[in-house]
């Protein structure tokens, strides 16, 4: 996977490529004796260190959805209490990947608890006795507390999520994501595969734009080679507490976007 | 850069899918119907649903004397749009990029667009407070008429996510217009009963607390669901709607 830093020029044709450090877009960067070099396409050490780091979490799974607001959050948790309530021997993590919008915190109703560096790492925070979780959301002062960042710095966040977080032996770790196809994404992705990663849930709902968005998502899956485990539409249908009409969207276009 | 645009307008909300695209392309098609010249941007590059809601996918940008040529919904030109899904080959093909590249890429969208004179720029926005947004507010700082909309739904998470986009514009400086609150309640066609199926009003108070100016809420109307994908303006439609109500006073609160 190619990275660019951020002070590289426009054209730069990433560090881990072969034309690092010569290519025609290389003159005048500030990188270029380091990339020349051959330094800066060695792998992350981090990928080794999240490796070991995981090496107790049997399953891993990345919760997807191009379009904001489908309710990845939710579904994320009820997943997450649905696994964890199943059978009280087996332990679930949730990592909330959503940098610039953390919401774990407040769905699953442990919003201003702390998290407590220790020895062995940062401990999560746990919502029942099997259900932790870890968001940045336990870092912010205040809920009017933006985090204004750029991609690398967000990814150097998410590093040392998977690599500091003392998560202790997981069945399984559900990483919630923000919408889009970017670097949270890479990020997750990259650093996750060598630690095995299940494989990916989409979720959706059944408008035009939002279907256009997890097809983009799906098409990212597939060029990281990575497993759809599958697509949840949520929000469907609305029941009208007044006349019990039930109102569809158009309910079944999630099922042959599956088909796929 | 922007010396021929009157006015820009940023469309922003710290959490997605509450109807940022929708209130761009809608105050958009409303200045349009009010007579103005009007540009879209749409700086969504993993997600642009502009050219969907407008029915204009498919088409493309091509390459003027002076820039890029946006793509024009009307033949009078008078609602002009701009988005990165002009320029992919399928609609289904994911732009995977990391920050830098995006950046570059929104430069020359502010940069390299050739609008002609506009009254007004919309900018659609994806959701958060990263790179595409610190890009265009760095970008747009200089350019003394600009100013931001927030978008939120009644629910305390979106309303904790507009605290954050709040924070956001005070740090880079950029003017609130004031704040919208879609999907407040719901009509349902089969009664026409107005259910809240989140809470309803939060959009009202915090615009109180932060003592910005509320701009309006606007119903969850499947109608206007509807009207995505075609391109046409509320306010023409269905112009006794709730929805229409709010937009026009919007558009006739910016006239000048
Ligand atoms: N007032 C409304 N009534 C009915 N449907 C609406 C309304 N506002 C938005 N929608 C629908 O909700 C969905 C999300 O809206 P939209 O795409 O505008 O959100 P967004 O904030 O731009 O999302 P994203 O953060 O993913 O860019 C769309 O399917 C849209 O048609
Ligand atoms: S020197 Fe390295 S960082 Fe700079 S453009 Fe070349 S590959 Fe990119
Ligand atoms: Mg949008
Ligand atoms: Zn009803």
């Amino acid at each position: 996977m190619s990275s660019i830093p951020e002070n590289a020029p426009q054209h730069c044709p990433g560090t881990q490529s072969e034309d690092a450090g010569k290519a025609s877009a290389c003159a005048g960067c500030p990188n270029q004796n380091i990339c020349a070099s051959g330094e800066a396409s060695r792998p992350d050490p981090a990928i080794e260190l999240i490796k070991n780091r995981l090496s107790n979490v049997k399953h891993k799974i990345l919760i997807l959805s191009g379009k904001g607001g489908v309710g990845k959050s939710t579904v994320t948790s009820l997943l997450g209490h649905g696994l964890a309530a199943r059978n009280a021997n087996m332990n679930v993590g949730i990592l909330d990947a959503d940098i610039c919008g953390p919401s774990q915190p407040r769905v699953l109703g442990v919003r201003g608890e702390q998290v407590h560096n220790s020895g062995s790492g940062w401990s999560p925070v746990y919502v029942t006795d099997n259900l932790s979780l870890m968001s940045i959301g336990f870092l912010l002062g205040s809920p009017d507390d933006a985090v204004i960042w750029r991609g690398p710095k967000k990814n150097g966040m998410i590093k040392q999520f998977l690599s500091e977080v003392d998560w202790g032996q997981l069945d399984y770790l559900l990483v919630d994501t923000p919408p889009g196809t970017s670097d949270e994404h890479l990020s997750a992705v990259q650093y996750l595969l060598g630690a095995g990663l299940s494989g990916a849930v989409v979720v959706t709902t059944p408008q035009e734009v939002a279907l256009l968005d997890v097809r983009k998502e799906i098409h990212f899956c597939n060029k990281l080679h990575l497993t759809v485990l599958g697509v949840v539409e949520n929000m469907s249908l609305f029941v009208c507490p007044n006349c019990k009409v039930s109102v569809t969207g158009d309910g079944n276009k999630a099922h042959n976007l599956n088909k796929r | 850069m922007l010396d021929y645009v009157k006015r820009v307008i940023l469309v922003l909300s710290g959490k997605g899918g509450v109807g940022k695209s929708t209130v761009s392309t809608q105050l958009a098609l409303t200045l349009k119907e009010s007579g103005y010249r009007v540009g879209l941007l749409d700086i969504d590059l993993c997600g642009p649903s502009v050219p969907y809601i407008l029915n204009l996918e498919g088409q493309s940008i091509h390459q003027g004397p002076y820039g890029w040529v946006p793509v024009y919904l009307d033949n009078e030109q008078n609602l002009g749009v701009m988005s990165i899904a002009f320029l992919l080959e399928s609609r289904n093909d994911p732009v995977i990029w990391r920050g830098p590249k995006k950046t570059a890429m929104i430069k020359q969208f502010l940069e390299d667009v050739c609008w002609d004179e506009l009254d007004f720029l919309i900018i659609d926005t994806p959701p958060g407070t990263s790179d595409e947004h610190i890009t265009v507010m760095e970008n747009l700082r200089q350019v003394p008429q600009c100013s931001a909309i927030l978008v939120t739904t009644p629910q305390q998470v979106a309303i904790e996510d507009v605290r954050k986009e709040i924070t956001f514009c005070k740090k880079t400086g950029i003017p609130i217009l004031g704040i919208i609150e879609n999907m407040s309640g719901y009509e349902c066609p089969n009664c026409s009963e107005c259910t809240n199926i989140f809470s309803s009003g939060g959009g009202k108070s915090l615009a109180e607390i932060a003592k910005l100016k509320f701009l309006g809420s606007v119903p969850i109307d499947p109608r206007v669901g509807k009207l995505a994908g075609q391109g046409i303006a509320a306010v023409k439609e269905f112009p006794d709607s709730k929805t229409s109500k709010v937009f026009g006073e919007l558009a006739q609160s910016l006239a000048y």
